[in-house]
């Protein structure tokens, strides 16, 4: 089987296939819209597969190991037939995406998804984050209005840069493509220990006493690192850190409140883009009020 | 006119049990040119080779076989029984019909004895074309240079030293001492590590059969073993150490403060400095890239316009000898050795690799070793544990173990072996200078392989109260003053949260930098870790596969103390051997060249793993290949590529073997 142009530089490539996946379409519209615009503004083509379908986060991962290479090889084989590399923004879409391709390496694997989906596997695209794509074309990023004196505290949550072995995009314990990013926009990524801490991912209806324990402390991290914000480049991280803001205070008494944003929305921002454009007034946290007082808004 | 005695082993019944001797023996005596066959129960045995020493002499035999077990076995014992028999020890061959044969065919009598039949053969065939060898003595330098001044460089070079030799030992730091300097204490008995090391350094550098070179690398290496020659780069230390007296008054009194790399960054140094007070050499090196001066200098060099630094050289005035020498440079000189020992020890594993730990980011963050420098009487705190942040004392220590050891992720697969044992001795004394103290251990197993060492780690859990918690640590964060660890007790399957003052990465050892370069230049092994490789891990454990030159201490791999001085010794040991000879017998299977049919195309030069061929020049211009029969290990590979036909190698001639080839259709 072939991975299509697994070579080529990211650099030069002008055009990419979009994985949305299910959250940029409903309750990430926010990542959605920014992710599309801040590109179009960096000469960067995105192009929506068609026909995508579900990656498999997280029910299919947790449940059936089958399931989770299926689901994501059948969007693979699509995109190995438009022949760009498939770009997705979701860190949970990405993580199934980039592992799934992983496993279709293994011949006997292979065949068995090639069964199960029942079309055969000839080519599959290389699977690449919004992240990496931005950070191969980080110098030529036309800053517009810089981000000055915002601090911000990069979070990058748990999938995009594990399992080691498999995503492998940055360092697992102190990752670098983010704070690259921000520093390169502007403004001052903080040092902080909880880059890749777990938010608590699928658990805030079954076990909101550890989703909420578990943002607390990133959140009450972030604060004290002096973060004004904190940027995420996956849904579920900013609907666990965004949504339990009020729930975390009432709970533990300390006001650990932080604006949650999508790191696309910083780098639209600083392209010259505006609040309502980009979104930026439609979080629980409104990061707003931050972002006007440092003249940003 | 060969007359070929062929003997057979029954080797018990390793051969006897699958080849038919009698066969073996009625087809031997139908080979050409054998006068007389027999069968032993045991060639080797003394009767066995009585027996050979007596067919000789009866028969008249000028050639012998034995069929027997692999020439690595007995190859040596029989060349001994046919040079008691009169002969030259060249004159026999092994026909290995027990490794290659028995062994492997022990299913199938019947192919097995043909087998043996033709490996007979093969050997008769060219046994009949060997010819009398003789070995070359090529003289030697008896004095041996050490690569490396810890403890186990100046244990080779002290044992060599009383053993009546010459020798230099070089170190690239300002002093000798090594790591061991750097300890405060020593497992499992609590040593002063500076009270036994100090009187051995200084017993070296009054030996009067040693010369030290500080401060000093080797630069490249040349020839074979007994006649080294070796290139010493001395970096230029800036103070004249004939004239100093090292009085001290210069690194008291120089006002550029630098983070001491003896101290690991727990303490500073000046510019013009002596790591430590007890050092050997006790005289300053200036240090080039910070020294006020050298900077004034290179800024007027550099020609720009703008405010000169000062130009300082306080050190220039006070010095009360005038021994400090701007102008000196790095000198580089020859010398010629017998024997190399590379002791170049190691260095800890740079943590900040794992950035879950926050090494280098949070300064209450440190290392084992750093934490040797902050109990040490002489280091930077004056003995007192303060920590680096706000100099508090510290009450929870977490140590954190296999920090870039039993990692395959850090590529760091091995044990360190020493990790398990310093963090005992160190709970051991954080509770001697502050009984409040209370050490948390996360460990994965407790390695404490070694005489009194299982002793002493359960002293530190039940006399010092040290708490032992078996599991990983998975993050370490800064909340206030205080260390936030998060980790698991895998024992109740729990995971754990404490907070500490002070957290203590138990560093694994990787070898020292620079060791690939200096293997290259030797031309001996290192493994994937960058560990240098012994000749036999278990039988030549301070031995390389280069002849003359030899490794001792934590070069090779992990050591803590006693064994980094066992093998010093050990080393040392192996150079005075070589050195009680007058002269060094080389094996004379070694290749030749014919100059009249070399091409002088070298293609042999590129192949040859053992660097022993060279070139020289005709008196008429044409340059040939020549090679040096010290270094040659008679492996082949050059009469393998010669195009020409021009080299041959004794003792396993073209002609030999082409004879050996054809004997089997014959």
């Amino acid at each position: 089987m072939k991975q299509a142009e697994s070579t080529g530089t990211l650099a030069g490539q002008k055009a990419f296939s979009y994985f949305p996946g299910c959250s940029l379409h409903s309750t990430a519209r926010e990542y959605d819209v920014s992710a599309r615009l801040s590109c179009e503004a960096l000469g960067i083509e995105l192009k929506e597969l068609e026909g995508w379908a579900c990656c498999g986060a997280s029910s299919a991962h947790s449940t059936n190991e089958l399931l989770a290479v299926s689901l994501p090889a059948r969007d693979l084989k699509r995109a190995g037939e438009v022949g760009l590399p498939l770009v997705a923004a979701c860190a949970m879409c990405f993580s199934r995406l980039k592992i799934a391709s992983h496993e279709l390496q293994n011949n006997d694997m292979r065949k068995l998804v090639q069964t199960v989906i029942g079309q055969e596997i000839q080519k599959t695209a290389r699977v690449v984050h919004l992240l990496e794509v931005v950070d191969s074309r980080l110098d030529a990023i036309p800053v517009k209005k810089p981000l000055t004196e915002l601090k911000v505290a990069c979070y990058y949550g748990c999938l995009l840069v594990r399992p080691r072995e498999k995503v492998a995009i940055d360092d697992a314990e102190n990752p670098q493509l983010m704070d690259r990013l921000v520093r390169k926009l502007g403004a001052e990524p903080v040092a902080w220990a909880f880059k890749t801490e777990c938010c608590g991912a699928g658990l805030p209806l079954a076990r909101p006493d550890i989703v909420l324990k578990l943002c607390h402390r990133i959140l009450a991290q972030a604060r004290q690192a002096g973060a004004d914000c904190i940027a995420v480049a996956c849904p579920e991280c900013h609907s666990n850190l965004d949504t339990h803001q009020e729930e975390i205070r009432a709970r533990y008494g300390d006001d650990a409140r932080v604006p949650v944003v999508y790191f696309t929305q910083l780098l639209g921002l600083a392209l010259g883009l505006s609040v309502q454009q980009l979104h930026l007034d439609k979080h629980l946290t409104d990061p707003v009020p931050v972002l006007s007082s440092k003249g940003l808004a | 006119m060969a007359r070929i005695g062929v003997f057979i082993c029954h080797c018990g019944s390793n051969i006897a049990g699958s080849v038919d001797i009698a066969r073996v023996l009625e087809a031997a005596r139908k080979m050409p040119q054998v006068v007389y066959v027999e069968d032993n129960k045991y060639t080797c045995s003394d009767p066995g080779q009585a027996s050979i020493r007596n067919a000789v002499k009866a028969h008249r035999l000028n050639r012998v076989v034995v069929a027997a077990c692999s020439p690595r076995m007995h190859e040596k014992t029989f060349r001994k029984t046919v040079e008691q028999a009169g002969l030259n020890p060249f004159l026999l061959e092994i026909a290995n019909i027990r490794e290659q044969d028995s062994w492997v065919h022990s299913d199938d009598k019947e192919r097995a004895t043909e087998k043996a039949i033709e490996i007979v053969r093969l050997a008769v065939a060219k046994v009949a074309r060997n010819y009398e060898l003789y070995a070359r003595q090529i003289s030697l330098t008896k004095r041996a240079l050490v690569i490396g001044g810890g403890i186990s460089g100046i244990q080779a070079a002290l044992d060599i030293a009383n053993a009546g030799h010459e020798v230099v030992l070089v170190e690239r730091e300002p002093t000798i001492g090594g790591r061991m300097a750097q300890l405060d204490k020593t497992f499992p008995t609590l040593d002063c590590s500076a009270c036994i090391l100090t009187p051995k350094m200084v017993e070296l550098a009054q030996h009067n059969r040693v010369v030290l070179f500080t401060y000093a690398e080797v630069q490249s290496i040349k020839g074979f073993v007994g006649n080294f020659e070796v290139e010493v780069r001395q970096k230029a230390r800036k103070v004249n150490h004939t004239t100093c007296t090292g009085c001290g008054t210069c690194w008291q009194k120089c006002p550029e403060k630098v983070p001491s790399e003896f101290d690991l960054g727990m303490g500073q140094r000046t510019a013009i400095y002596i790591p430590f007070p007890q050092a050997v050499p006790t005289k300053p090196v200036i240090d080039t890239e910070h020294c006020r001066y050298m900077k004034y200098q290179r800024f007027v060099a550099s020609g720009e316009e703008d405010k000169k630094p000062p130009q300082c050289r306080v050190c220039e005035k006070l010095c009360p000898t005038g021994s400090i020498d701007w102008e000196e440079q790095d000198r580089v000189f020859t010398e010629k050795f017998g024997a190399i020992i590379v002791a170049t020890g190691y260095q800890t594993f740079d943590a900040s690799a794992y950035g879950e730990y926050g090494a280098g980011m949070y300064p209450d963050v440190i290392s084992g070793l750093q934490l040797e420098r902050l109990m040490c009487a002489s280091g930077p705190t004056g003995g007192e544990v303060k920590r680096p942040s706000d100099g508090a004392h510290p009450k929870t220590v977490v140590f954190v173990s296999c920090v870039g050891s039993r990692d395959e992720a850090k590529c760091r697969p091995y044990c360190s072996k020493v990790c398990c044992m310093y963090m005992a001795k160190h709970a051991i004394m954080l509770r001697e200078h502050d009984p409040e103290v209370q050490c948390y251990i996360f460990y994965i197993d407790i390695r404490a392989g070694g005489k009194a060492y299982e002793e002493f780690t359960r002293r530190a859990q039940e006399e010092y109260g040290a708490i032992y918690l078996r599991g990983r640590i998975s993050k370490i964060y800064q909340e206030g003053k205080k260390l936030v660890v998060l980790g698991e007790d895998s024992l109740i399957g729990r995971p754990v949260e404490l907070s500490a003052d002070l957290v203590v990465l138990a560093t694994g050892m990787e070898p020292s930098s620079g060791v690939v370069e200096l293997a290259q230049k030797l031309n001996i092994s290192y493994d994937t870790n960058q560990f240098l490789v012994e000749a036999h891990p278990k039988l030549r454990p301070v031995e390389t596969q280069s002849d003359g030159i030899f490794l001792a201490g934590a070069c090779v791999g992990p050591r803590d103390i006693p064994d980094s001085v066992a093998q010093g010794s050990a080393a040392a040991v192996k150079a005075a051997a070589l050195f009680s000879q007058d002269y060094i017998t080389t094996d004379p299977m070694t290749a030749m060249v014919d100059i009249s049919r070399c091409t002088g195309c070298l293609l042999c030069t590129q192949v040859c793993p053992f660097k022993a061929i060279s070139t020289q020049a005709l008196r008429d211009g044409r340059v040939v290949a020549s090679v040096n029969e010290g270094l040659c290990k008679g492996c082949g590979l050059c009469a393998a590529v010669c195009r020409s036909k021009a080299i041959d190698l004794r003792g396993f001639t073209n002609q030999q073997l082409f004879a050996e080839v054809t004997s089997l259709w014959q």
